[in-house]
């Protein structure tokens, strides 16, 4: 009685560490995979500058039409569409199978375009090069329901927020690992050769990635959920109708949306993209300074993705959640308007400037001759600008002397670091806390057999079309008679509190049984 | 609060409205044939606005749902 006892312990002990152990390399295998299709749908947006030079040239107005297309419709149309295709797949077939077809399409995608002629010897590339962007935005649409749910569906009842955290964290892992290898490839070569053929290399990357991504996936079983509903034969048979034809299911859809999604969107949109944007083209502050330091603060906060889907997992996800957008409200106007101070050369004293200016003849026959300033004025805390203007030679010689083109760029001295750093962190930490719990949310929202459908609309309506409109809503605030340059931050500020008021409101605490 | 709760939801309608509204009037405002910037662009307000109307929609759906009190009690 007593050695069986001990048997059925140390058996129970044994399961217990095999279970342990499974679902690391669950969470292993689906976040290398996620992280790795994140990473292929940063390079393109990160090498936009070099993919519209080698691809859409803008003299022409046919490929000019197509890159617009391309950088709307990938995130605005494909991703949603993604989510409904790939989701109904992933509850009709099987997660498992699905993000591993997610996987090889944006694999597959990413290479090609690596591997594309230019449009100079191949005039159809420009057509190809959308297609397989939009194929990016399609993968990334279905993907990301898929690993999360696999994730969740084998994470035990009170630990799912902290074991899908882990997938939270490959967004912005992503995004980390396109920077460090797009800065590598450019340091290692020089400019010419990584304008002729260097760029390609951050994309031919990509296959070996997935190769081994595909293989760790391939060994994975699917999840236990999904193959007990299938093996009771209980799975849907159309997943897209119970999702959105289901009054009940279909109110939660919504309010997943319009209390979750949409305002954590914005926030991420905001945190991520909006404020190195932001950095370099309001602040004018050199790109490459601006994104080690982003890089140096992502590599401080992203632990915090952990530590609120832990913590989701002890006092529930929708209280850190809402923290997280009302302080984004709230933080977002001061944390900018520091951000611009630090840049602003009004504030410094002019220690010593250098002028060189330079003519140029025709440089383009649709234009007259240019006259180019440059000055590089340092000043007395260290930190440096440089500014060009350009003025037209006709109008300057009738005493029209406006520039016609100013470009400012500031390098600053190293002892602002910590302070733009700070910012960059605390944006992001506003970041962890609306993602960090979003996916461990959706998932409780949604029952299994419809789950992987339910759960991937709202997140790519709210994360590529809400998050997605940042830009060019703040753009378009920002041209409007009356505004500033912090103007643009009352579109995500706007969201999230709509959402704030909807998420308090309607939401409940309470957590689903996930079954 | 459920009173609140359905009482906002005619404000949810009124602002799936107004995002349309807003969206489409904007668009006739800066779509410009000489301009640079994307918002001077018609097919990224094509793009916005066809994928906007189905989510407005859905908005005024939630809207019309709180209002009939379908979200009075706690379901999430």
């Amino acid at each position: 009685m007593y050695v069986g006892n001990l048997i059925n312990k140390n058996a129970a002990a044994c399961m217990k560490e095999n279970n342990k152990n499974n679902i690391w390399k669950v969470i292993g295998a689906s976040s290398v995979g996620t992280l790795i299709e994140w990473y292929d749908f940063y390079i393109f947006g990160s090498l936009a500058t070099i993919i519209s030079e080698k691809f859409f040239p803008s003299t022409n107005p046919t490929t000019a039409f197509l890159a617009t297309l391309a950088t709307f419709a990938a995130g605005f149309i494909v991703r949603p569409f993604g989510a409904l295709f790939f989701g109904r797949l992933g509850d009709i077939v099987g997660r498992k199978y699905t993000f591993l077809l997610t996987l090889v399409i944006m694999g597959g995608s990413t290479f090609l375009i690596g591997c594309m002629p230019t449009y100079a010897s191949f005039s159809f590339a420009p057509y190809l090069i959308l297609i397989l962007r939009l194929l990016q935005g399609l993968a990334l649409g279905g993907e990301y329901g898929g690993a999360a749910t696999y994730v969740a569906e084998h994470a035990p009842e009170g630990k799912r927020g902290y074991y899908t955290s882990w997938i939270q964290t490959t967004a912005t892992l992503g995004l980390f690992v396109s920077l460090i290898v797009i800065i590598t490839v450019q340091k290692s070569l020089s400019k010419e050769a990584y304008n002729e053929w260097g760029w390609r290399l951050p994309f031919l990357l990509s296959i070996f990635l997935v190769i081994v991504s595909i293989v760790i996936r391939m060994k994975m079983n699917e999840s236990p959920l999904f193959s007990k509903l299938k093996s009771e034969g209980k799975t849907s048979t159309n997943p897209l109708k119970e999702s959105f034809g289901n009054k009940a299911n279909m109110k939660m859809v919504l309010l997943a949306l319009f209390g979750a999604t949409m305002g954590q969107g914005v926030v991420w949109y905001t945190g991520q993209f909006y404020a190195q944007t932001f950095l370099i083209k309001t602040c004018g502050l050199e790109a490459t300074q601006t994104n080690t330091w982003i890089g140096i603060a992502l590599i401080f906060v992203t632990p915090f993705f952990v530590v609120f889907g832990w913590l989701s997992d002890k006092i529930g996800r929708k209280g850190i959640m809402l923290t997280g957008m009302l302080l984004a409200v709230i933080c977002y106007r001061p944390i900018f308007k520091n951000m611009y101070e630090i840049c602003d050369v009004k504030n410094r004293i002019e220690a010593a400037s250098t002028i060189t200016t330079t003519k140029k003849i025709n440089p383009n026959k649709a234009t007259d001759s240019l006259v180019v300033k440059t000055s590089n004025v340092v000043f007395t805390d260290s930190s440096k600008l440089l500014l060009t203007e350009t003025y037209s030679l006709e109008k300057l010689q009738i005493n029209l002397n406006a520039p016609i083109d100013t470009k400012k760029t500031i390098t600053l001295a190293s002892n602002y670091q910590w302070n733009i750093i700070g910012y960059i962190f605390i944006l992001v930490l506003f970041v962890t806390m609306v993602y960090g719990p979003i996916a461990a949310f959706l998932v409780e929202l949604f029952p299994t057999k419809i789950r992987y459908t339910s759960m991937s609309l709202p997140y790519h309506i709210g994360n590529g079309v809400f998050g997605g409109l940042v830009p060019f809503i703040a753009t378009l605030i920002t041209v409007s008679p009356g505004s500033d340059y912090l103007s643009g931050l009352w579109y995500p500020m706007g969201v999230a509190a709509v959402c704030f008021v909807i998420g308090i409101l309607y939401l409940s605490s309470k957590k689903a049984s996930g079954e | 609060m459920n009173t609140i709760k359905k009482y906002l939801g005619i404000v949810w309608i009124f602002v799936a409205v107004a995002a349309i509204f807003f969206l489409v009037q904007s668009a006739i405002h800066n779509i410009k044939p000489n301009g640079t910037l994307d918002i001077n662009k018609p097919m990224p307000w094509v793009i916005i606005i066809i994928i906007f109307i189905p989510i407005a929609v859905g908005l005024a759906l939630f809207g019309w749902y709180a209002f009939k009190g379908e979200y009075d009690k706690s379901e999430s």
